[in-house]
């Protein structure tokens, strides 16, 4: 018998290609490690949960109720579940076609969809129509679904930010089409320049590249800019002028930790702008119930709302979401909780207020800890986070470094997360793993270790990088002063 | 300008690929339900029976308590730390959710776990499938997912590198398999089921399709088997089975083993037994043969579709191969972990001795003895009407029945430009409510017709379907009888 189907040599070239450093090289040693008894802090991954953060009662409360709708009927469960979690549960129980075990509509419950557009009117002044909402199994999963109806080939490409969320790099990659890169500006804080935008289009067309689509991640990953207003209609025109789809990443809308820049919808900015474009630029917008300040990163609950598709487009995305069935359907609910919140005056609300701003109160205390941390730093720089939920400090690895990574066989930056690793237990994500600038070093934690772990994380991290940087000091340079 | 994003420049992959079971007939019954919704005398029937998707909990069937119990439980572990939760809950049942949590780092539950699932909740999936099996299982070899269809995506993804691949399928397939091999550009290579067999498979019709297809170019990649068999109920026999592994391992075939309904099996003289016990009863091993099962908690008795649960057991595969497999799971994080946690429970419910074995055996056996019943029922009353013929359904939740449809009725088909099995659906549709899906949505042997039907509408309104369907046919055929 000759070579076998799955043997490697024949595996699909596309999911050789694909990369996803979140969980990559680091990661895996990290759990190396662990499991050796190594005590390991991850901060490789947005995944509040783990590090501590405790979920909102209320959400637990009304989904465990209708994980075991039989206790709804039980005369004690007012001993444990207070009144508007019972009413909530009932509430959404009756949205759904035969509770949490059955299929729901392949665009997720109608309820819960007409929730979701209650939210958008609520956020941006303009309505939001319940059909042209799908959702998904986390926003990831609807990511995939718009980029394969996008990508019909390697003809086609991706505008996509760098330093990017390499879900859009590995997603382009195994849909085998081509990704087209745009730079965002670190020294001015990680700005967009529609001028970069422009070139890099430019580059693509000249490699015979059909440029389809546009992702920003607004707030962004690894980066935590948040877009301003201006820059968002600028980004609006220049897909209206070159016939962009816009994809909006919005899942970190919640996490924002300055006043500067609130948070603002690319739908709302483009709603703003009025005809031509608020009718003619395709948009699809997502969001999740994994980040902000719920966390639900296991629930994978997530949605996607388009605007400007044409009918038929949207009905062949609902076909392909058809073919997984449905979403699932506790995350829905969830999903409907985090749209629909408590309001003054319900029994639960000033828990729910108290924890809510407890967890955003206390990120935005870290975001500034850590900032400032890695400033404090030896040939380390980092912007501040104004969103999101990471810190994306750039290392200045001296050449001596650079070179000890060279004969290690390892990129440079992950030379140093790998000695950075086995030195503290600090689990990171090297940033060659987002994309960055030739020759520019970073690496990307979040922000999300417990607040009294901080400082000893962030001394533990000095202490191991001002060591290394003695270690590969550039002496030839320094005698040159 | 024109818009980037039309019908006419989408990946035509997209544009290609069908899905019956949730497919026109269906979009059309949503409408006539919103129409009787909104004027209940708008058409001759009151409601609309969805027979059409393998949706138990949708049409009444109840979860298992026990199930339930834990998952509640995992999902606001702080009632375990309330005295009056053991009022409300079975004492097993806060027994598991503490040994569950515990395997759970922080217990936290909304926490993005291991690609391939919590490795506490893989051990007890592997223990169990070592006791059903007798043959040992490893956590490694496990990938949880969401539901059984994304790894069976994933699958494909991998295996299917142009459209110069080629995968075997059944026909009547389970239309999942057609859609992803379409979205993934390869090609479907049909085998049939032989319907006068009772739905048999033989390997000698394996053996032919493939080197049909060898013959065209086509580099036929794996294999797939459904068992017990979707849309055709058929439960494989075991010498079947160890011809099928033969056959794979022969041929350097991936046996791709859709087993998610192996706990509906509803006749005596039928077993299941999963490729793996097979392969490994034969002596087959890890460098023997590449197989990739599939299970689900949709199905079986729980019938828990909306908690979008399952996993894949791969075996056979190098460790270059496993971390690309592992790659392609990490992009998407993790699966849902509710759903983790629920085919851990489906693969280790409550045993011999355990505080809520009684009262679980009994709704596992109430939900399954009913669904033999049904099936009985309705594969009776199939086999009553005029030029229809149904074969047993031995598992599964469908039947299959054929249909031979009067030139008449043919020829109005053709003019309403739908095929012959579509109009039958239709017109059952409009004039009774009830929602089967078209043969065609499943394929066929060319020139036949069938439609699938589900054993899923609760006992009580069983009859009232077979009186609807019994007049609609004989309204029928008297119309377009020859």
């Amino acid at each position: 018998m000759g070579v076998k189907a799955l043997d490697y040599e024949t595996l699909n070239e596309n999911v050789k290609k694909v990369q996803y450093a979140v969980r990559g090289e680091l990661y895996l040693r990290a759990s190396e490690l662990q499991k050796e008894g190594k005590k390991i802090i991850f901060t490789n991954v947005g995944n509040p949960h783990a590090l501590g953060q405790k979920p909102l009662t209320f959400p637990r409360q009304v989904v465990a109720l209708c994980q075991a709708p039989f206790l709804l009927d039980d005369p004690n469960v007012g001993l444990l579940f207070p009144a508007d979690a019972i009413a909530r549960a009932k509430h959404y129980l009756s949205l759904t076609s035969g509770g949490l075990g059955a299929y729901s509509d392949s665009r997720g419950i109608p309820g819960v969809r007409k929730e979701v557009a209650e939210f958008i009117e609520r956020r941006d002044g303009y309505p939001s129509d319940p059909e042209l909402i799908f959702l998904t199994d986390g926003a990831s999963k609807g990511v995939m679904q718009i980029l394969n109806c996008i990508i019909r080939g390697e003809g086609d490409g991706i505008l996509v930010p760098v330093p990017q969320y390499p879900l859009y790099s590995a997603t382009i990659s195994l849909l085998g089409g081509s990704l087209v890169p745009y730079y965002l500006e670190e020294t001015a804080n990680w700005g967009l320049d529609v001028n970069n935008l422009r070139e890099s289009v430019a580059q693509a067309r000249f490699k015979g590249i059909t440029v389809r689509a546009m992702v920003i991640i607004n707030p962004g990953n690894p980066t935590g800019q948040c877009l301003s207003e201006a820059n968002l209609r600028e980004i609006i025109n220049f897909c209206y002028q070159e016939n962009l789809v816009l994809l909006g990443d919005e899942v970190y809308q919640q996490n924002i930790y300055q006043d500067e820049r609130p948070f603002i919808s690319a739908r709302k900015v483009m709603m703003d702008m009025g005809p031509p474009v608020s009718k003619e630029v395709q948009l699809v917008s997502f969001h999740t119930v994994s980040k902000g300040y719920w966390g639900e990163c296991g629930q994978r609950g997530g949605y996607f709302e388009m605007t400007n598709l044409p009918p038929q487009t949207v009905d062949e995305i609902y076909k392909v979401a058809s073919i997984a069935l449905s979403p699932n359907v506790p995350a829905q609910i969830f999903m409907g909780l985090m749209v629909n919140p408590l309001k003054p005056g319900d029994i639960s609300y000033e828990q729910f207020v108290r924890e809510s701003q407890g967890i955003l109160e206390s990120l935005r205390r870290r975001a500034r800890i850590m900032t400032d941390g890695f400033n404090s730093c030896k040939n380390v720089v980092c912007n501040f986070t104004e969103g999101a939920m990471y810190s994306f400090p750039q290392i200045r690895l001296p050449p001596k470094a650079r070179e000890a990574a060279k004969q290690a066989g390892k990129v440079p930056d992950v030379f140093y997360c790998l000695k950075l690793l086995e030195a503290t237990g600090i689990s990171t994500v090297p940033g060659s793993g987002f994309g960055q600038k030739e020759g520019v070093f970073h690496l990307r934690t979040t922000i999300l270790p417990a607040e009294e772990d901080m400082p000893a994380i962030m001394s533990s991290f000095k202490k191991f990088n001002d060591e290394f940087m003695d270690q590969y000091a550039d002496n030839w340079n320094r005698s040159r002063m | 300008m024109a818009p980037p994003v039309t019908v006419n420049s989408i990946n035509p992959k997209v544009i290609e690929c069908e899905y019956a079971v949730r497919g026109e007939i269906v979009i059309l019954a949503q409408k006539l339900q919103e129409e009787i919704k909104a004027k209940p005398a708008a058409h001759p029937f009151e409601e609309i029976l969805y027979c059409n998707i393998g949706n138990p909990q949708s049409l009444g069937q109840q979860p298992i308590t026990f199930f339930r119990e834990v998952l509640a439980l995992c999902d606001h572990p702080s009632l375990l730390d309330r005295s009056e939760t053991h009022v409300l809950f079975s004492k097993d049942s806060i027994q598991r959710a503490w040994k569950i949590l515990d395997q759970i780092p922080g217990r936290a539950t909304g926490a993005y776990s291991h690609s391939q699932g919590v490795k506490g909740l893989r051990d007890a999936i592997a223990a169990g499938i070592e006791a059903r099996d007798g043959f040992p299982a490893d956590p490694n070899d496990i990938f949880l997912t969401d539901g059984a269809s994304p790894a069976v995506h994933m699958m494909m993804q991998l295996l299917i590198r142009s459209e110069n691949d080629g995968i075997l399928c059944p026909i009547p397939q389970y239309p999942l398999y057609s859609a992803s091999i379409a979205l993934h550009g390869g090609t479907l290579v049909p085998y049939y089921l032989d319907e006068a067999t009772g739905w048999g498979l033989e390997v000698s019709e394996l053996k032919k399709q493939l080197e049909a297809a060898k013959s065209k170019g086509i580099d036929v990649r794996a294999l797939v088997v459904i068992n017990p068999g979707n849309p055709t109920g058929q439960v494989l026999a075991e010498e079947n089975q160890m011809e099928i592994v033969k056959f794979c391992k022969e041929e350097g075939l991936v046996l791709l083993a859709d087993e998610v309904y192996q706990e509906n099996v509803y006749v005596p003289e039928k077993k299941f037994h999963s490729f793996k016990k097979v392969s490994r009863s034969m002596g087959y091993g890890e460098k023997d043969i590449h197989l990739v099962s599939f299970q689900s908690v949709s199905k079986g008795y729980y019938g828990e579709c909306g908690k979008r649960g399952g996993y894949m057991e791969i075996t056979g595969f190098g460790a270059d191969v496993r971390e690309h497999i592992y790659k392609l799971a990490s992009v998407n994080l993790c699966s849902n972990i509710s759903g983790q946690i629920l085919a851990s429970l489906v693969m280790s419910p409550p045993k011999v001795g355990d505080e809520s074995f009684e009262s679980y055996s009994a709704e596992r056996d109430g939900i399954l003895s009913s669904l033999a019943r049904r099936a009985k029922t309705l594969e009776d009353a199939f086999n009553k009407l005029e030029g229809v013929t149904c074969n047993k359904a031995e598992g599964a939740m469908y039947l299959f029945p054929r249909i031979n449809l009067p030139a008449k009725a043919i020829k109005a088909a053709g003019e309403a430009r739908t095929a012959p099995d579509g109009f039958y659906c239709r017109r059952l549709l409009t004039e009774t409510g009830i929602v089967f899906v078209p043969g065609s949505g499943f394929g066929q042997v060319p020139g036949t017709w069938h439609f699938r039907c589900t054993i899923l509408p609760q006992e009580e309104k069983i009859p009232a379907v077979v009186t609807r369907l019994t007049d609609f046919h004989e309204r029928f055929m008297d119309e377009f009888r020859d």
